[in-house]
């Protein structure tokens, strides 16, 4: 990557923090999952509503597969997601791509809570 | 490993090119955005609608991963549209084919179990009934999805009001969170009250004639 020295960074964060450009949401719907994941020393899991959707009626998941419809409902750990259980189902290299590909699930920002973006709810009154 | 090898090489005087570049370009971006007199002040700008991940302030951008997602603009491009969420209408995607989500994990071919039946609340003051269509939602959900946790299987059972809606409860379990948000209030409030203001205050016939729509038409037609 590209190396900054600290002046560079310093230009760099001044102009982040000076003129902070976050009129930008994160796409609707996604949840991120950290119930374990930092205290695990791992990233945020962040799960695409609007991708599985795509593939997958919301009766597959959320009956079929039993995922709670509550963003932080379910407690899983990784080795239950490896032996097949929870995104495991579908994510074991037949359905989808395996759990070796860490950096796709754990792709959240440090410090993220567990939750659902995107939707009233989570902005506060006022903004529809 | 080599492709960063060589990049730490690149002259000083490059890279702090680039940052102030970079700089620029953010405080350039950050003036339109603050500009007093904006047309639109607080609506959204459009191009900022589903960001890709590495923008959305919730995804790593120094993450491998997040790099290899896919960007939902390149997704919806070939979707029908709507105002505001996903900005998708996940009905008419549904609809029309244009997406094929699997009823079955395994099984593409399995073909859902659809039930036909509108249940129309009269909602008290001036927005029109609302039409709830059993056949958009068990296209998507199995009935203990909602039955019997969320509605008893009951017509006019449940108490329902937008303010518990607003909360997250009964049909704000999905609608403004992952099925279309409330600011889309006309999908819900889609049948025009049978006793029309209009008739009192004597306007057009047209607008009678149009309200006498018959009872418990399908919302989502
Ligand atoms: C298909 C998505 C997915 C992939 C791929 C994945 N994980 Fe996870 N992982 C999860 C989810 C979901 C959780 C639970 C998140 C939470 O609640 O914090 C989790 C939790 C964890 C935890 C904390 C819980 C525990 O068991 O200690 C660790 C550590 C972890 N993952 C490591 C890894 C590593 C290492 C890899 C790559 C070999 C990996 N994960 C790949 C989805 C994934
Ligand atoms: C591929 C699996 C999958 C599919 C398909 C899926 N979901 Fe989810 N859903 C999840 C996961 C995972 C969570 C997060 C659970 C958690 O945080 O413990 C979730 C959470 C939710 C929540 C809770 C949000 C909150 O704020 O509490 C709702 C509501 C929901 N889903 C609705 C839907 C609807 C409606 C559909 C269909 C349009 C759908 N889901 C399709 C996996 C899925
Ligand atoms: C019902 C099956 C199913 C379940 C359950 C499931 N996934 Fe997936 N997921 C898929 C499929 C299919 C793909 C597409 C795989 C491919 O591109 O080869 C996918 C892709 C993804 C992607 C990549 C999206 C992209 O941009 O390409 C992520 C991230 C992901 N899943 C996370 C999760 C997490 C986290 C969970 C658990 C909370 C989960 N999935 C549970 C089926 C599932
Ligand atoms: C998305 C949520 C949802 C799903 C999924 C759903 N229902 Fe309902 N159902 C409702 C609501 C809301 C009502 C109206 C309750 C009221 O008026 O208080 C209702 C009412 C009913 C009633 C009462 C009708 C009457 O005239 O009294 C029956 C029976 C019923 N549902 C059966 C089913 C069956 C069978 C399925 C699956 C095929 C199903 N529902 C799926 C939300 C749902
Ligand atoms: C369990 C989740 C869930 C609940 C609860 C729920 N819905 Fe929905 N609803 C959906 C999904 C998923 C769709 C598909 C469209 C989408 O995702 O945007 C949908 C679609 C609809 C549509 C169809 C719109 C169209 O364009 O045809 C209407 C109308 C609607 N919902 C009204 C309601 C009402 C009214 C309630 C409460 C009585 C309710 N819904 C409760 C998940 C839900
Ligand atoms: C997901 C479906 C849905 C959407 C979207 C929706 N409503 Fe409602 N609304 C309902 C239901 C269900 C009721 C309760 C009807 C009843 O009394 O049985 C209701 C009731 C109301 C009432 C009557 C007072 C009350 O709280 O019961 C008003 C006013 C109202 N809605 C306004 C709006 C406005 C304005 C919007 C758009 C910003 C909107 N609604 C969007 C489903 C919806």
């Amino acid at each position: 990557m590209l190396k900054l020295s600290p002046r560079e960074l310093l230009v760099l964060i001044s102009a982040f923090t000076l003129f902070p450009v976050s009129n930008v949401l994160p796409e609707y719907g996604d949840v991120v999952l950290n119930r374990r994941s930092e205290q695990a020393g791992v990233a945020p899991v962040v799960f695409p509503h609007w991708f599985h959707r795509i593939r997958f009626r919301c009766k597959v998941c959320h009956s079929e597969l039993g995922f709670e419809m509550r963003a932080g409902a379910n407690d899983v750990t990784m080795n239950e997601i490896v032996q097949g259980k929870f995104c495991g189902t579908c994510h074991n290299g037949e359905i989808a791509w395996s759990t070796e590909n860490c950096g796709l699930c754990h792709s959240g920002l440090p410090g993220l809570k567990s939750r659902i973006h995107g939707g009233h709810e989570t902005l506060g009154p006022g903004r529809w | 490993m080599k492709f960063a090898h060589d990049r730490r090489r690149l002259p000083m005087s490059l890279r702090g090119i680039a940052a102030l570049f970079i700089a620029a370009c953010v405080m350039a971006s950050a003036a339109i955005a603050a500009d007093p007199n904006a047309f639109n002040r607080l609506m959204p700008n459009q191009s900022k609608r589903n960001p890709p991940p590495a923008e959305d302030g919730i995804h790593d951008p120094v993450n491998d991963g997040t790099l290899m997602l896919q960007p939902p603009k390149e997704a919806f491009g070939v979707l029908p549209k709507s105002a505001s969420g996903n900005y998708v209408d996940w009905v008419k995607a549904l609809n029309s084919g244009k997406i094929a989500p699997r009823y079955d994990r395994l099984d593409p071919k399995v073909e859902p179990i659809v039930m036909d039946l509108d249940i129309v609340r009269e909602v008290k003051g001036s927005m029109p009934d609302v039409v709830y269509p059993h056949k958009q939602h068990t296209e998507w959900l199995d009935c203990s999805n909602c039955h019997p946790a969320i509605f008893i299987p009951q017509k006019g059972a449940n108490q329902i009001s937008m303010a518990a809606i607003l909360l997250g409860e009964k049909c704000g379990v999905c609608h403004g969170k992952v099925a279309f948000p409330v600011s889309q209030c006309i999908r819900c409030h889609s049948r025009p009250k049978t006793a029309p203001k209009a008739a009192e205050g004597g306007v057009q016939p047209a607008a009678n004639a149009q309200s006498k729509s018959p009872k418990g038409v399908n919302a989502g037609k």
